[in-house]
């Protein structure tokens, strides 16, 4: 078996910073990860939708316009709705503190901030990951 | 700059010194690093000396402030005269919020405006549009459509301060309601000024807030370009932006390259469109980030005035105001960290001062909270302070240029200005800039240069205060601003309100007549302040050209 | 008959991503759902699209898949992209240009690393054309990378091969000369927008003149321009007759053929390299050859030899 971790990077909504998210996805490729990139101004139906049929490991949102509590929010509820049990859900943007534990909350296992080093994001995936 | 013989007597010295001292020194104390190199990969020597300028020209490559190349300055006393502007952008939540916001920073000094839009905004979309989900004030102010602007400049004397606008895709609509609403207050239209940033070109390579494809957009720039130096001659319809692309991870040569690269290719669209260069170009004005290598950045403000001189020139551009680059500074903000925030108050420091000694002609200073959150009051004040400090206190305005001539500086800015043109080849060869766009060349040089920097930082080849070095755990204490939770619905139910009072066949004709002369190739912005001054909303009115341009699609570039 | 293979036969896309990724993780419990489908597989028409980076491969598939959805058809989506042999990873970025048909119901999109295949292919990919075939699909659309020498493994599991070119490419046709020549069942000269396209396909035609000079069926060539949409009505068309040409030629069943071929052998190849390499029998006897190797104790025919001996028995 040669199984591999495959993430969805994705960026919902209409924020276009793409830095942060390009450079996830290359760490992400650089620790042996399958990375599926969708491109911006994604609604969290596609989101979703793109996480079923690549049946991805994790999904990965990024948004710094700190629209992350409408967002972020959305995509998880989604996620949940379609019982898609199996699948880590992490983020990462300008979040306040205080929204934080909502995140948690609402499904979004790891919340990262800017200037988090992409090995803290790598060793979370491989130790969060559920299948 | 130098007679042959003192050189050669330089070198002598210069290569004993080397060989009896400095490297017998550097043997019992070995230096920090192998290579010391700054934010572009350059590798920077240990010693700069009149060697390394020696084939400079001090009259044809130097000169003096105010002159060509303008390598100076562009006025002759410079910041000895009127200071640069204050302008810190601003800009959140509702049209009410953020006019207070302006009002507080008009009282605590600042000397001009500079309007954040929210997401909704720069793409052309209303408020109660689907895609403004979540979105409503988030980095910005949103303004829907006339009657915003109108609240968001209520008391403010726009017939005095100037206004930036950070718009670009549906700039000349935004645009359209900061003109009416000046008219409308009484205002000639002629003496109002400010800039829209209106750079397109910067969004497709970085900032990604595109709305129409490169042509149809490229079009409606060069409407705004004639429409403004003919009707509001005070008003710099372009801020060509580097800003964006070192955000978005390019080194300072690269911002350096492919912004002034963009300025040229402006002017060569408004010139094939039949404009004057010496019309419009004295209105195109410049944007710049300032990093955290200190001289390069003073150098790359340098070079670019002389590149930009030089560009013009050879297009064939006559008028000192068409060769002078006046541009907009503003502190980085990928720089700032969320660990230890108010060490950013030391970093935005060191940035503007290399602003200020690079000659900007207005700056923005960052606020040491905006890692983490949308800028508190407070905060904004100690970033507008640290303007005041370096303008007052610093003693660094008393003269023009005060780097100029430095052996490093001036071999920098040289480098600089050498490997602009190698990019410039480059991008020649890809068969030109929509092409190098289309084939995603920018945009792959940038996330190389950001993702080599990344994982310099991890491997701890270079290093941030704060990030990985320096570190401690704390409680971030940072008050974080709070919105006003009821200005998207006030927003919303006014756009109602406003689709329902306005005169609906005044709406109608003059958006018929828009898209009419969008088919057509008229020039657009007198069809669109008519739509404006009907009350036809952003969303309305970029709708109209999305029918008729389409809609932009990025090329999938890592 | 497994319930994952019901649901892939009923078209759920749940069951269809999953499937896909137990093959291509080569997980074994797959095998049995990959026997059950097999009868219901063979309708789907496939189409294989290579061309070089960048030379508008998914916006053309785009553009097929929708102008296929307007004529009722279902569409399944197989986008393969190189995986780095350094790190075994992969940036996967073709849904980009064609996010907009994610909604639609029916429409499947897959995107694959290559996981160190030669050839532009993906190992699993032939598992993967029968799940969305069995799924239901009408037709079958496999993206792979790069046309160079090596990477002309899509005739084997491609019923029709698009060959992708773009104007003002030397090296492009190039490489045609070269000898990937043969495998274009159509030629396509996107970006028919740029300049000296003219040149291009007259530079294809010459070629193709003289490959195809004894052949009964002369390989077209089209232009188009993927990013506008124009000439895909054309290119469906072409398909559509060289489908027929296929089946009226029997050359179809040779196609067919060709792939059950290269599947059994990559069926075969898998499950040897399996039983070899991780079960617990052999493992450790092949580090110990590959320890005896470096010590120049055995030559590796032998040491080769000794394995299959050992399987043969
Ligand atoms: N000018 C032009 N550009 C095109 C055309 N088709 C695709 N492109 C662009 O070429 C780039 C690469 O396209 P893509 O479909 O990702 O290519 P792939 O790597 O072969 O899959 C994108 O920016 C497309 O918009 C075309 O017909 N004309
Ligand atoms: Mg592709």
């Amino acid at each position: 078996m040669e199984k591999k971790i495959r993430v969805l990077v994705a960026k919902p909504g209409l924020d276009g910073h793409d830095r942060g998210a390009k450079i996830v996805a290359r760490a992400l490729r650089d620790a042996g990860m399958e990375v599926i990139y969708t491109g911006l101004h994604q609604t969290a139906e596609m989101v979703v939708e793109t996480a079923i049929q690549e049946d991805v490991d994790v999904v990965g949102l990024s948004l710094l316009s700190g629209a992350h509590m409408t967002l972020f929010v959305d995509v998880a509820r989604l996620i949940k709705k379609k019982g898609l049990d199996d699948v880590l859900i992490i983020g990462g943007g300008i979040i306040p503190e205080e929204d934080i534990s909502k995140l948690h909350k609402e499904g979004i296992a790891g919340v990262f901030g800017p200037g988090t080093p992409c090995e803290d994001i790598i060793k979370f995936i491989k130790e969060n990951v559920k299948r | 700059m130098i007679k042959n013989k003192e050189l050669e007597n330089i070198k002598k010295i210069k290569s004993d010194w080397e060989k009896n001292y400095y490297m017998p020194h550097v043997k019992k104390h070995p230096e920090r690093r192998k290579k010391f190199e700054n934010l572009s990969w350059n590798e920077i020597n240990n010693l700069y000396t009149p060697e390394d300028v020696a084939h400079i020209d001090y009259i044809k490559d130097i000169g003096f402030p105010g002159l060509y190349p303008f390598l100076r300055g562009i006025h002759p006393n410079l910041h000895r005269g009127r200071l640069w502007t204050f302008r810190q952008f601003s800009g959140f939540g509702s049209a009410e919020e953020t006019n207070q916001r302006y009002k507080y920073l008009l009282d605590h000094g600042e000397t001009g405006l500079s309007v954040a839009f929210d997401y909704p905004t720069l793409y052309g979309y209303d408020t109660d549009h689907a895609m403004s989900r979540g979105e409503f004030g988030k980095c910005g102010v949103a303004i829907s459509s006339l009657q915003d602007m109108e609240i968001l400049f209520k008391e403010i004397p726009i017939d005095k301060v100037t206004t930036s606008m950070t718009i670009n895709g549906p700039a000349a609509i935004v645009w359209g309601f900061y003109i009416a609403n000046a008219e409308n207050r009484g205002i000639n239209r002629r003496i109002i000024g400010g800039t829209i940033q209106n750079d397109i070109l910067k969004e497709y390579i970085a900032q990604k807030s595109f709305i129409f494809p490169p042509e149809p957009s490229m079009r409606l720039i060069v409407d705004t370009f004639e429409f403004g130096y003919k009707e509001i001659p005070r008003w710099n319809t372009i801020s060509i932006s580097g800003y964006h692309i070192r955000e978005a991870g390019s080194t300072a040569v690269q911002e350096l390259a492919f912004t002034v690269g963009d300025g040229i290719e402006y002017v060569k669209w408004a010139m094939k469109r039949g404009l004057k260069i010496d019309d419009f170009a004295p209105r195109l004005s410049f944007f710049f980030n300032s990093h955290n290598d200190f001289f390069e950045e003073i150098a790359k403000y340098r070079a670019a005035r002389r590149i930009w001189a030089k560009g013009l020139k050879k297009l064939g551009a006559k008028k000192s105001r068409s060769l002078l680059m006046r541009f907009h500074t503003q502190t980085a903000g990928v720089s700032l960290t969320a660990q230890q925030p108010e060490i950013n108050i030391t970093r935005v420091t060191l940035q503007a001062l290399a602003a200020v000694l690079g000659g900007t002609q207005s700056l923005h200073t960052n606020s040491m909270d905006e890692a983490l959150a949308l800028p508190s009051e407070k905060a904004v004040r100690i970033a507008l302070r640290t303007q005041q400090i370096i303008a007052e206190e610093s003693g660094v305005t008393s003269t023009v240029d005060p780097l100029g001539g430095s052996y490093y500086i001036e071999w920098l800015t040289d480098k600089m200005e050498e490997e602009t043109y190698q990019y410039w080849d480059r991008v020649e060869k890809l068969g030109g800039v929509l092409p190098a766009i289309e084939k995603g060349f920018y945009q792959r040089e940038i996330a190389n240069a950001a993702y080599k920097y990344q994982k310099e930082i991890e491997e701890k080849k270079r290093i941030v205060v704060g990030v990985n070095e320096y570190k401690m755990d704390e409680p971030v204490d940072i008050p974080i601003l709070k919105m006003d939770e009821k200005g998207e619905e006030r927003q919303i139910n006014r756009l109602k309100k406003l689709r329902k009072d306005r005169n609906k066949q005044k709406y109608e004709r003059t958006i018929k007549a828009l898209r009419k002369a969008a088919e057509d190739n008229e020039n657009l912005m007198p069809y669109i302040l008519d739509c404006v001054h009907s009350y036809a909303t952003l969303g309305e009115t970029c709708q109209v050209l999305r029918d008729v341009f389409g809609e932009y699609e990025e090329p999938a570039i890592y | 008959m497994k319930d994952i293979a019901k649901k892939v036969l009923s078209g759920d896309s749940r069951a269809i991503a999953r499937l896909i990724t137990l093959a291509e993780n080569n997980d074994p419990s797959a095998n049995d759902s990959m026997k059950d489908i097999h009868p219901h597989t063979g309708k789907a028409h496939v189409i294989g699209i290579t061309g070089v980076m960048g030379s508008g491969k998914s916006t053309l598939i785009y553009e097929l898949t929708r102008l296929y959805r307007k004529q009722g058809k279902t569409v399944g989506i197989i986008a393969i992209d190189p995986t780095s042999p350094f790190s075994g990873g992969a940036l996967l970025g073709d849904r980009v240009r064609m996010m907009e048909l994610t909604m639609d119901e029916g429409v499947f999109i897959r995107s694959m690393g290559t996981r160190g295949m030669l050839g532009g292919l993906a190992s699993a990919v032939y598992d993967v054309v029968e799940i969305l075939d069995a799924s239901g699909k009408d037709v079958v659309i496999v993206e792979t990378v790069g046309v160079g020498q090596a990477e002309v493994d899509i005739i084997k599991i491609a019923d029709t091969t698009l060959v992708i070119i773009v104007p003002g490419l030397g090296d492009s046709i190039q490489t045609l000369k070269a000898g990937v020549m043969e495998i274009a069942d159509i030629y396509v000269v996107n970006k028919a927008d740029r300049a000296g396209v003219e040149q291009t396909v007259a530079e294809v035609e010459s070629l193709v003149d003289i490959t195809c000079s004894e052949k009964e069926r002369k390989t077209p060539i089209l232009s188009t321009i993927a990013k506008h949409g124009e000439g895909v009505k054309e290119l469906i068309i072409e398909i559509e007759n060289h489908e027929k040409y296929l089946k009226k030629t029997k050359e179809f069943e040779t196609k067919r053929r060709l792939r059950y071929e290269a599947e059994l052998i990559e069926i075969i190849r898998k499950r040897l390299m399996n039983f070899i390499f991780d079960e617990e029998q052999f493992k450790d006897k092949v580090e110990l050859l590959i320890d005896q190797i470096s010590k120049k104790q055995i030559d590796p025919h032998s040491a080769a030899e000794e394995i299959l001996s050992k399987i043969l028995k």
